[in-house]
């Protein structure tokens, strides 16, 4: 009887390929699916609040249009707090690296180079200081928690004497379209992230990058061992979140028509928090592009839902703590704690066969 | 390969970035700071007595390091408005990231024994003990905006009406929604930071003067003081309402963001009022091309007229229109509202 099981799913499992491939793969796809559940049911309340507004169909595809628009910038940096994340790191400096972008971007004399200046200035600030953060904990041998959060601190510090604590208004009327271009109905803003996303889910999932990315934050030494190099990663992780960074720069001063050395407050906790919900390991080694970008439309959609809803913003931060926890404590539960507690307490059929085979 | 190109673009990085920075801190500099410097003083007036050349006074003067438009205004019209008085010192303290670091360093202040300190603290509350000691030691303690709880702590206070700005706004509304005969007007609010008091103040101020025409916010939002928050707060409240009357927004820093996401929502069915009176919003009401209508002002011309007045105070003078001999002790500027026909007069104030 348990023989028969064992070849049951020998069978299945040569049939899909390896077994770790075909369980991850599994794992994302409900996580996800209980994410658009979650979509579904905020969406669901929104119809019963609002009858009047949700019964119009323009009104409900520009609604999932502004949803989408607010979640392109904190998408694209989700997707490289995704990179540094499953590599084993965290960035705590993605909001300052945002408004230090953004800043640096629209000062006078960085607007004087056009478009073309200002989202390379915002790029190369990113890239730059993503460098740095890469360098400090890579060959600094910096905790990578400290590193970066010694560079929140001071790149806000310097984006502030930069814009000489000014609010900045971008006067670059191509820079100030791009929030308002619509590409087929699809905001430009939305089209970006989608890019960004797509090119992340290739890197992650169809280049030696993303296996050596995966590798590492399974085990670093193991990686290390295997031929690895893990130091010169690691940094190009970083990087690439600050490419995310600058580029989320010039969607934001492009949505405020502005940049501030107070701008993208809390991003890093935000892209975190949306990275951890859709999936990703806070210990490395796991986790999915289309998992945080759910996780970062969920949030967006529950912003949304409560401004429609008119509900204060402290009730909103107490429901998205809460998402968090349920998220993680799910996530916690459904995988190998589900199995070993089902065998402990008899409940599943491997319990059968366990005995047997040892 | 994956060795080459990292070093490579990084140099060119590291030399192409310092080049822009120190292009972008000469512009930032000059763009930023020179305008409030000649626009929010007052000493060229040669008709006040008062203004001509007395009794040497030292004047120390600490306010939060500026994380926005509005605190960089305050120390920017301090320092211009000493410059102004030939008989003045200004001894400015850094006041470091909170009420603890700005304490340490107005010791080293009191040590140096100046006729008069303006300050412009922290936290009322956390700082009044300060203003306590300062005034035992003799020196008198001008207290800007973020008021003493205790009346032994300061010689004269002088601060904006977070209150009074909530009313002006809600009058202007109510003034303007009456006169088109809009019976149950549909009003939007964006306010700034819920956690500070006078975000709570500037809003209870507004729904009552709104309750006096029988209105009501039909929404509220709180952004964060910042354009981008500002921003995204607007859209949404733009989706929640798809037909508004007015909307007022707490603050024009913010209100940038707001301007933003109605324009690219191509909404212009409302009017806007605006809140504390940046330079942009009223060079945008007197060109008139946007929703923005008005402001309602919270001048940070308050710290030039701090230091004119803590002049007079080390020099025994009293304001030279009033009887008394000597400063009052309080004074709490009128929330102004900005619109089209003044908008000339107030620009010099904005910042």
């Amino acid at each position: 009887m348990s023989a028969e099981v064992g070849v049951k799913d020998g069978v299945a499992l040569n049939a899909a390929g390896p077994r770790w491939w075909k369980n991850e793969s599994a794992e994302g796809l409900w996580r996800n699916l209980g994410l658009v559940g979650v979509l579904l049911a905020l969406f669901a309340i929104g119809a019963v609040i609002r009858p009047d507004l949700y019964g119009n169909i323009d009104w409900v595809t520009n609604n999932m249009m502004v949803i989408l628009t607010q979640a392109a910038a904190i998408g694209v940096v989700t997707v490289g707090m995704t990179f540094v994340i499953i590599g084993g790191g965290i960035d705590l400096s993605v909001g300052a690296l945002i408004a230090l972008s953004g800043v640096w971007a629209t000062t006078v004399a960085t607007q004087s180079f056009g478009p073309a200046g200002m989202i390379f200035t915002a790029i190369a600030v990113g890239v730059g200081a993503g460098l740095v953060n890469g360098l400090l904990i890579a060959y600094g041998r910096l905790v990578p928690f400290i590193a970066t959060l010694a560079m929140l601190v001071a790149a806000r510090g310097l984006a502030a004497a930069i814009s000489g604590k000014q609010t900045q208004v971008s006067n670059d009327q191509f820079i100030n379209s791009l929030a308002k271009e619509r590409v087929l109905g699809v905001p430009l803003l939305v089209i970006i992230l989608l890019v960004v996303a797509g090119l992340g889910w290739v890197l992650l999932n169809r280049t030696t990058f993303g296996r050596r990315t995966i590798a590492i934050g399974g085990n670093a030494e193991a990686a290390r061992l295997a031929g690895i190099n893990v130091r010169g990663h690691t940094m190009l992780l970083y990087a690439l979140s600050g490419l995310c960074c600058g580029i989320a720069a010039i969607m934001l001063t492009s949505l405020a028509t502005s940049s501030q050395a107070a701008a993208a407050e809390l991003y890093e906790l935000d892209a975190i928090a949306a990275a951890i919900i859709g999936g990703t390991l806070l210990s490395g080694g796991r986790g999915t592009i289309v998992g945080s970008l759910f996780g970062v439309i969920v949030f967006s959609a529950i912003t949304n839902l409560f401004a429609i809803a008119n509900l204060p913003t402290e009730v909103q931060n107490m429901v998205k703590g809460a998402i968090i926890v349920v998220a993680v404590l799910i996530q916690q539960v459904r995988f190998s704690s589900v199995t070993q507690f089902a065998r402990r307490h008899g409940l599943s059929r491997p319990k059968a066969g366990t005995p047997q085979q040892t | 390969m994956t060795k080459h190109i990292p070093d490579a673009s990084r140099r060119r990085l590291l030399f192409g970035g310092t080049a822009l920075a120190a292009g972008a801190l000469l512009t930032a500099c000059t763009s930023n700071e020179a305008e409030p410097n000649a626009a929010q003083t007052k000493g060229a007036d040669t008709s006040n007595p008062n203004a001509a050349a007395g009794k040497a006074v030292t004047i120390g003067f600490s306010a939060p390091a500026a994380d926005h438009g509005w605190i960089a205004a305050i120390t920017n019209n301090a320092k211009a408005q000493a410059g102004a008085y030939s008989d003045v010192t200004f001894k400015q303290v850094e006041a470091g990231k909170d009420a603890a670091a700005q304490r340490a360093a107005l010791e080293t202040l009191i040590a140096e024994k100046p006729d008069v300190i303006v300050l412009l603290p922290h936290d009322g509350k956390e700082l009044n003990a300060f203003g306590l000691k300062a005034m035992e030691a003799g020196i008198p303690v001008v207290n800007l905006d973020r008021a003493f709880p205790d009346a032994l702590a300061y010689r004269l206070q002088i601060k904006g009406d977070n209150y009074g700005m909530g009313v002006a706004a809600g009058h202007y509304i109510g003034k303007a929604l009456k006169a088109k005969g809009v019976a149950a007007p549909v009003i939007g609010e964006i306010a700034g930071m819920d956690e500070l008091e006078l975000t709570q103040e500037r809003s209870a101020g507004f729904k009552a003067a709104l309750a006096t025409y029988g209105f009501s916010v039909t929404n509220r939002r709180a952004a964060r003081f910042t354009a981008d928050s500002g921003q995204k707060e607007g859209q949404n409240l733009l989706q929640a309402l798809p037909k508004i009357d007015a909307i007022w927004n707490h603050d024009d820093d913010q209100g940038i963001g707001v301007l933003a996401a109605i324009s690219a929502a191509n909404r212009s069915e409302f009017f806007m009022v605006g809140g504390a009176g940046s330079k942009k919003a009223i060079e945008d009401i007197a060109a008139d091309n946007t929703v923005l209508k008005a402001t309602v002002t919270y001048s940070p011309s308050m710290a030039s007229s701090a230091i004119s007045l803590a002049r007079l105070i080390g020099q025994g003078k009293g304001m030279s229109d009033l009887v008394e001999l000597q400063v009052p002790k309080e004074i709490i500027l009128a929330s102004e509202t900005i619109t089209k026909e003044n908008a000339s007069t107030y620009l010099k104030l904005g910042f």
